[in-house]
């Protein structure tokens, strides 16, 4: 498939304006569990990349994708910021505007390492993690209803952090009261494959 | 070009970093460069990428720069700020796993003696219970 720049500028426009209209969700999630800022940080940094959405989507997809992860780094301010800034930087390493599913699915493994690595984390932590490693798991299939798979996949993800233990990151220092919650980082993740979906299904 | 390693005091908190880097002062003196920062880049609290890398560039010196943290963000935020680096700096730049406080006089401490950046660090971690 081809991702042109109207393509781009669509793709960030609604995951952006997905994460920032879930903020108050987010923060109330981490507020459980965490310190209560993942929704205000991830606002702040997807603001910064809607504010130079034109800009970032005038480059190949590569740059553009690595443009929006530095946008994220240097924005965001929590541990979110490096952890999905290393995301997007790295699927921006090796995707060209024409790119097929495999391809996808390839960089994004490559991307999910690059975020374990990062937060020295891996699946089954109760972090982001556990919703982009199923994520990755449809990816690598074929077959119809992509887009429709991708949500199913990425909500049921979401929630099957909320039995979770976490392990690391700021819930972990709650041990097993953060049983019972679902994983701020989790859920974020959940909407932007669910934003991503949206834009696939032509519904954004 | 001070000939001792620098310290960067990374918090959450703008004061605690403030704080740290006054105690570092007042018992080390300023023989060690220092640099501090804290906040998120909304000025609420947090940790700055942007922030780290302009403490590091205050604190630089070519015997490297030992930065020390406080929680979770300020480490993952540090070890980015390090890698957006020119590559030539980044080796010469270590994250102490040590309390923030009392981490930054004891590295300070033995920067000030002249001692290789491997030395501040081990003297900060030795803080650190195992």
């Amino acid at each position: 498939m081809m991702i042109d720049r109207e393509a781009r500028k669509l793709l960030f426009e609604t995951v952006a304006r997905r994460v920032i209209e879930s903020a108050e969700e987010l923060t109330d999630l981490d507020r459980a569990i965490g310190d209560g800022d993942h929704g205000a940080n991830m606002r702040r940094g997807f603001e910064a990349v809607l504010a130079s959405v034109d800009e970032l989507s005038a480059k190949n997809l590569g740059e553009s994708l690595k443009g929006v992860g530095t946008t994220l780094v240097m924005k965001v301010g929590g541990a979110s910021g490096p952890l999905y800034g290393t995301l997007f930087m790295s699927l921006g390493k090796s995707l060209a505007d024409d790119v097929t599913q495999e391809q996808i699915a390839e960089a994004f493994a490559a991307a999910i390492e690059a975020v374990k690595a990062r937060g020295k984390s891996d699946v089954g932590q109760k972090t982001m993690l556990d919703v982009l490693f199923p994520v990755l798991g449809v990816l690598r299939e074929s077959g119809a209803g992509l887009p429709l798979r991708l949500k199913a996949t990425a909500r049921e993800a979401a929630e099957r952090t909320v039995p979770m233990r976490a392990i690391r990151g700021r819930a972990s220092f709650l041990g097993d009261r953060s049983i019972g919650h679902m994983d701020p980082g989790a859920r974020s993740s959940e909407l932007i494959v669910d934003a991503v979906a949206d834009v696939m299904e032509g519904f954004a | 070009m001070s000939e001792n390693v620098g310290i960067v005091i990374v918090s959450h908190s703008a004061d605690v970093a403030r704080g740290t880097a006054q105690m570092v002062e007042q018992m080390v003196g300023r023989e060690v460069p220092l640099g501090w920062c804290g906040g998120d880049p909304g000025g609420g609290l947090g940790t700055s990428v942007e922030a780290i890398m302009a403490a590091i560039e205050r604190a630089w010196s070519e015997k490297g720069v030992a930065i020390l943290v406080d929680l979770g963000g300020a480490e993952t935020n540090s070890e980015m700020a390090i890698e957006m680096l020119p590559e030539s700096r980044r080796d010469r730049i270590v994250v102490c796993n040590a309390p923030v406080v009392e981490g930054a006089v004891m590295a300070a401490t033995e920067a000030a003696s002249g001692a290789t950046l491997e030395a501040v660090r081990r003297t900060a971690e030795e803080l650190t219970p195992v």
